[in-house]
C-alpha cells in the first residue's frame, strides 16, 4: 500500500467504525432547513457573494429558486456557471468566499446565509431526466484536454457544449483530479467525484483516455499538431521537498500520497496508522492530513508550522476543525533534523524555534524534539517538471514556478491554453480551476469560430 | 397601569379585546376558555333559525408569507351548525357565570320581519349584553339571501336594523361587509336604522391559492372549491381605511365603531383605536396561536398607554382621524428626501435597484476599491416616495427627512397649477 509506512500498525477499530468517522463533516440541509435558510437571503442586487465567487454563480437567483420550490431551476442556474457546482458546494472554503461577502455578516445581522449548503441542497435534490445542457451543432473542431481534474473537466464540458469534440488525457486510473484523490474524505463522501463525473460526461462528445502522462507517453508537440486547441490542466503533481537529509527514510512522506490512499481505500482498517505523527505545513492539506490521521485513531497528532496561526493558509474554519479533532497546532518552529531509529526508520523530528526579526524569519537557536512514527509533508505542491520537456512544452513561458497565461487563459503558444493550479492566475481552489476551465473553453471557442468564419 | 376597561355602545367590558363571531366563539367550551384567558368580551358565533346550518369539509385555506407565516386565512364555514336552543342555553349560563365580560350574540336570519321578531326576544332572554347583526358573511349565506346579500343593500341594512331596535331593547351593533364600493353608504344606512354601533370589517371575498396538480382552488371540497371570506393581518390595511372613512364621515358622526380585521397584537389594536374605534375584535390571531395572546395584547397596550400618558382608551380614541383627509387637502409643498445611514447599511443594493428600475434613479451605486458598493441618495432626483425605505431590510437604516423648502402650506385646491382650483 504505502510502502514507506509498511512498518506501522493498522488502526484498532474495525472498518465500519472507522468509516463512521469519515462521514459528512457538514451534513446536508433537509427541505425545511433549506427553505428556512433560503428565506434569509436578501436577494441583493450586484450581490457581494456573486462578486466573491470565483465561478460567478448567480447566488441570489438560485437561492430564490430554492425558496420558490424550483430546485431544478436552482441547480441548472448553478451548473450553468459551474458544472462542478456539487463538489464546489462541498469543498469550497465558503468562509473566505461567498459567505464572507454575505451582507448578513454585518454587525446588525445574525450570520451569513449558508450558501454552500444551499448550493449542495439544490444540486443533490435536482433530478434531471436528461442532461440539463444540450450540445450545439457539431463544429468539427477537436480539443485536447490534459488532466481530468476540475479545470480539465470544466473545460471539456464547456467545449463539448459548444459543439467541439474533446479528448481528455489523464495519467491516473480515475478522473476527477483532487476531488477524487486529494480532498479530505469527510468533505466529499459517497464517491461523489465519480457521480459528478458521470453527470458531466452525459453531455456527450467527451472521451477520456487514461494512463496518458504528458512527458511520458504524451507530448505537447503531438497534441498541438493533432488537435485544433489544447488545454493544460496539469495541476501541481509534485510535493515540495524539505531539503533535509533522510528525506526518503521510511516514515516520511507527502501528505497527498497518504490522502490519496485513504480516499481510495475500501477498508480503512487496512491503512497504516501513525499513532504519534507530525504534519508539516499550514494549508488546508495539512489540516486534512492531521484530522484524518486523528480520526483513524492516532493519539498524538502535531501540526507544526514555522510561522504563526494568523499566517496559516488554512482558514479559521479549518483550524477549528483541527482543534475539534484534538490536533495540536504548534507554531514558530521549523524542521531541523529528521530523527531515525536503529532500523533507519523515522522516530521523530528536531525543530528549530523561529521568530520574526525585521519582517524576516529567523531561528532563535532553541530546538526541541517531537517523537513520531511518521512525518507527513504538506508544505506545498510544485510543478512536475517531467511533464513539459518536449521541444514545444519547453517554450511555455513561466511565471515563477507556474505556467504563464493571459486573462483568456492562453499561454504564450497560440492555441495552447492552461488553467487550474498549474497556472499563476488566481487562487489554488477547485472553484478557481473550474472557472479557468470554463473561461479557457470560451476563449478557445471564440478563437476557433473566428477561424471558421474567416475560412 | 392604564385602565383598559371600556363602555362601548352602552356595553361594559374589562378590556377592549373581544373575540369576533367565528369558530373560536362557537360554543360554551371555547368561550369559557377565552374568558379564563382574559378576553374582555366575545361575540358568540352567529345564530340562525333552525334547522341549523350544515358545514362542509375542508373549510380553511391560507395565504402564506416567505417563511410560512400566515398572512391571511380564507374560510368557507357557515354560521353555527348547532341548534338555536342549545346555543341560547349555553349563552345564558356563560353570561351568568361571567357577568363582568361583554357577551354579544351575532344573528343572521332571513330578511323578513317575522323572523327577526321571533328570534330577538329569545336572544334577549339569555341576559346577553347586545346583538351584532351579521350582514357581512360573504360565502354560502348570501346565496340564501342572508349575510353579505343584506349588507350590500343599504335599504335592507336600515330596515333590519330598525326591526331589531323595535323588537329588542339591547344595543344593536351592525357588522358591515367590505365587499362593497363605499363603506360609508352601509354605515349611514345602519345609522339611520338606529344602530348603536357598527363593527367592521367582515371577511373579504377571496381565493387564496390553487392546487396546481389537482387544478382546484383551496380549500378543496372533493374535487371542487368555492370562494371564501378572507381575514388575518393581510386585511388590516383595508379594514383601517374603512374604519377611517366612517370615523371621518360627518353623516355618521359619533357612531361607535368596533374595529375588526387583522388585529393580532396591541399595536394593531391601538391603531384601530387611534382611527376611531372604541373596541376591537380578534379572530385569526387567536385561531393561529390560541387565546393566550390576549395576555400580551393587554400588557403591551397598557404599557404603551402609560408611556404616552393615556389613562383610558378614550384619551386617544380617534386621535388620528383628524389627520386623515382627502388627497386634495395634502400639502403640495411638503418634501422629504431619503437619507441612508451608511453605518447601518449592509450593502445589499435593494434600494438602488428598486429606485433605478422602478422609481426615480435617485440612488447611486458607487463601487469601492474592495469590490463593495456604497449607496448614495442623489438629493435632486429624490421625490420622497419611501420605496427605498420600504425595500431596505434594515429598519431605520433609511430615514425620510423633511426638507425646509421655505414654501408655505399649499393644498391642491389652492395650487395655481390646478386648473380647477377653488377661488382664492
Amino acid at each position: 500500500m504505502i510502502q514507506t509506512l509498511n512498518h506501522l500498525p493498522h488502526p484498532d477499530e474495525d472498518g465500519a467504525t472507522l468509516a463512521s468517522h469519515f462521514t459528512d463533516l457538514a451534513p446536508p440541509l433537509n427541505a425545511r432547513q433549506a427553505h428556512l435558510e433560503a428565506s434569509r437571503c436578501l436577494y441583493c442586487y450586484d450581490a457581494p457573494c456573486v462578486n466573491a465567487c470565483p465561478s460567478e454563480i448567480d447566488i441570489p437567483s438560485f437561492i430564490r429558486n430554492i425558496h420558490t420550490d424550483n430546485v431544478q431551476g436552482a441547480a441548472q442556474k448553478i451548473l450553468s456557471a459551474n458544472i462542478l457546482g456539487g463538489s464546489c458546494a462541498r469543498v469550497c472554503p465558503t468562509e473566505i468566499l461567498c459567505q464572507q461577502a454575505c451582507v448578513r455578516n454585518h454587525s446588525e445581522e445574525c450570520a451569513p446565509v449558508l450558501i454552500g449548503l444551499l448550493q449542495r441542497y439544490a444540486i443533490d435534490n435536482a433530478h434531471f431526466e436528461q442532461h440539463p445542457f444540450q450540445r450545439a451543432a457539431a463544429t468539427g473542431k477537436r480539443i485536447a484536454v490534459v488532466g481530468a481534474g476540475p479545470a480539465g473537466l470544466s473545460c471539456a464540458h464547456r467545449s463539448a457544449l459548444h459543439g467541439h469534440d474533446v479528448v481528455i488525457f489523464e495519467a491516473r486510473e480515475k478522473a476527477g483530479g483532487l476531488n477524487e484523490y486529494g480532498i479530505a474524505k469527510y468533505k466529499l463522501v459517497d464517491d461523489f467525484a465519480q457521480q459528478e463525473l458521470d453527470f458531466l460526461l452525459q453531455i456527450g462528445g467527451i472521451e477520456i483516455r487514461h494512463g496518458q502522462r504528458l512527458g511520458d507517453n504524451l507530448s505537447l508537440s503531438d497534441l498541438h499538431q493533432q488537435f485544433d486547441a489544447v488545454f493544460l490542466g496539469l495541476g501541481l503533481a509534485a510535493s515540495k521537498h524539505l531539503g533535509l537529509p533522510h528525506e526518503d527514510a521510511p516514515g516520511l512522506l507527502a501528505a497527498t500520497d497518504y490522502i490519496r490512499e485513504l480516499r481510495q481505500a475500501d477498508d480503512l482498517s487496512q491503512l497504516p496508522l501513525a499513532d504519534r505523527c507530525i504534519v508539516l505545513g499550514a494549508g488546508n492539506t495539512a489540516i486534512d492530513m492531521a484530522v484524518q490521521m486523528a480520526r483513524l485513531g492516532a493519539r498524538d497528532v502535531n501540526l507544526v508550522y514555522r510561522r504563526g496561526l494568523a499566517d496559516m493558509g488554512a482558514t479559521g474554519h479549518e483550524q477549528d476543525i483541527a482543534k475539534a479533532n484534538q490536533v495540536r497546532l504548534l507554531t514558530w518552529a521549523q524542521p531541523d533534523t529528521v530523527l531515525l531509529d536503529d532500523q533507519g526508520q523515522v522516530r521523530g523530528m528536531r525543530f528549530a524555534r523561529t521568530r520574526l526579526e525585521n519582517g524576516r524569519l529567523h531561528t532563535t537557536g532553541d530546538t526541541f524534539e517531537l517523537a513520531a512514527d511518521a512525518i507527513f509533508k504538506a508544505i506545498g505542491q510544485s510543478f512536475d517538471e517531467q511533464a513539459l520537456h518536449d521541444p514545444l512544452a519547453q517554450q511555455l513561458q513561466r511565471q515563477g514556478e507556474r505556467i504563464f497565461v493571459d486573462a483568456q487563459l492562453q499561454t504564450n503558444i497560440p492555441g495552447v491554453y492552461a488553467g487550474g493550479d498549474c497556472v499563476s492566475l488566481g487562487q489554488d481552489l477547485t472553484v478557481q480551476a473550474v472557472q479557468h476551465g470554463k473561461l479557457a473553453a470560451e476563449a478557445m471557442h471564440a478563437q476557433l469560430m473566428l477561424t471558421v468564419e474567416a475560412a | 397601569m392604564a385602565d383598559l376597561s371600556i363602555v362601548f355602545a352602552g356595553i361594559k367590558a374589562p378590556n377592549p379585546f373581544w373575540l369576533a363571531s367565528a369558530p373560536p366563539t362557537d360554543k360554551a367550551y371555547n368561550v369559557v376558555r377565552a374568558f379564563e384567558a382574559g378576553w374582555g368580551g366575545v361575540v358568540w358565533k352567529t345564530l340562525g333559525e333552525d334547522p341549523a346550518a350544515v358545514n362542509v369539509s375542508s373549510r380553511y385555506s391560507a395565504h402564506f408569507g416567505a417563511n410560512r407565516e400566515v398572512l391571511g386565512i380564507n374560510n368557507i364555514e357557515l354560521i353555527t351548525d348547532r341548534s338555536l336552543e342549545i346555543n341560547l342555553q349555553e349563552i345564558t349560563q356563560v353570561k351568568k357565570d361571567w357577568p363582568d365580560r361583554a357577551l354579544i350574540v351575532s344573528l343572521m336570519v332571513p330578511c323578513v320581519e317575522e323572523s327577526w321578531k321571533n328570534i330577538l326576544p329569545r336572544v334577549e332572554a339569555t341576559g346577553c349584553d347586545g346583538i351584532e347583526l351579521n350582514f357581512g358573511c360573504p360565502h354560502g349565506m348570501p346565496e340564501r339571501g342572508m349575510g353579505a346579500a343584506v349588507g350590500q343593500v343599504p335599504e335592507y341594512v336600515e330596515q333590519v336594523t330598525r326591526w331589531c331596535k323595535t323588537y329588542c331593547s339591547l344595543p344593536v351593533i351592525v357588522k358591515l361587509t367590505p365587499n362593497i364600493t363605499d363603506i360609508r353608504v352601509a354605515a349611514r344606512a345602519a345609522y339611520r336604522g338606529g344602530a348603536d354601533a357598527v363593527s367592521l370589517i367582515n371577511t373579504i371575498n377571496s381565493i387564496t391559492s390553487v392546487d396546481l396538480e389537482r387544478m382546484v382552488a383551496l380549500p378543496i371540497v372533493g374535487t371542487q372549491s368555492t370562494h371564501g371570506g378572507y381575514c388575518g393581518s393581510a386585511v388590516k390595511p383595508i379594514a383601517l381605511n374603512m374604519v377611517a372613512e366612517i370615523a371621518r364621515d360627518p353623516q355618521t358622526q359619533g357612531l361607535p365603531i368596533c374595529g375588526i380585521g387583522g388585529i393580532g397584537n396591541w399595536r394593531d389594536a391601538a391603531e384601530f383605536v387611534a382611527l376611531g374605534c372604541g373596541a376591537v375584535q380578534v379572530c385569526t390571531a387567536a385561531m393561529l396561536h390560541g387565546f393566550r395572546i390576549v395576555d400580551e395584547m393587554k400588557d403591551g397596550l397598557s404599557r404603551w398607554m402609560d408611556s404616552q400618558g393615556y389613562n383610558s382608551l378614550q384619551d386617544f380614541s380617534g386621535r388620528a382621524v383628524g389627520n386623515t383627509t382627502d388627497w386634495k387637502y395634502l400639502d403640495i409643498n411638503y418634501q422629504v428626501i431619503a437619507k441612508i445611514d451608511q453605518a447601518a447599511c449592509i450593502g445589499c443594493g435593494r434600494c438602488h435597484i428598486a429606485c433605478e428600475d422602478t422609481s426615480h434613479q435617485a440612488i447611486a451605486s458607487l463601487k469601492q476599491a474592495d469590490g463593495t458598493h456604497v449607496y448614495q441618495v442623489i438629493d435632486d432626483e429624490c421625490v420622497g416616495c419611501n420605496l427605498c425605505q420600504i425595500t431596505c431590510p434594515v429598519a431605520d437604516c433609511i430615514e425620510m427627512v423633511p426638507m425646509d423648502t421655505g414654501k408655505p402650506f399649499l393644498n391642491w385646491t389652492q395650487d395655481p397649477r390646478n386648473p380647477y382650483r377653488e377661488a382664492m
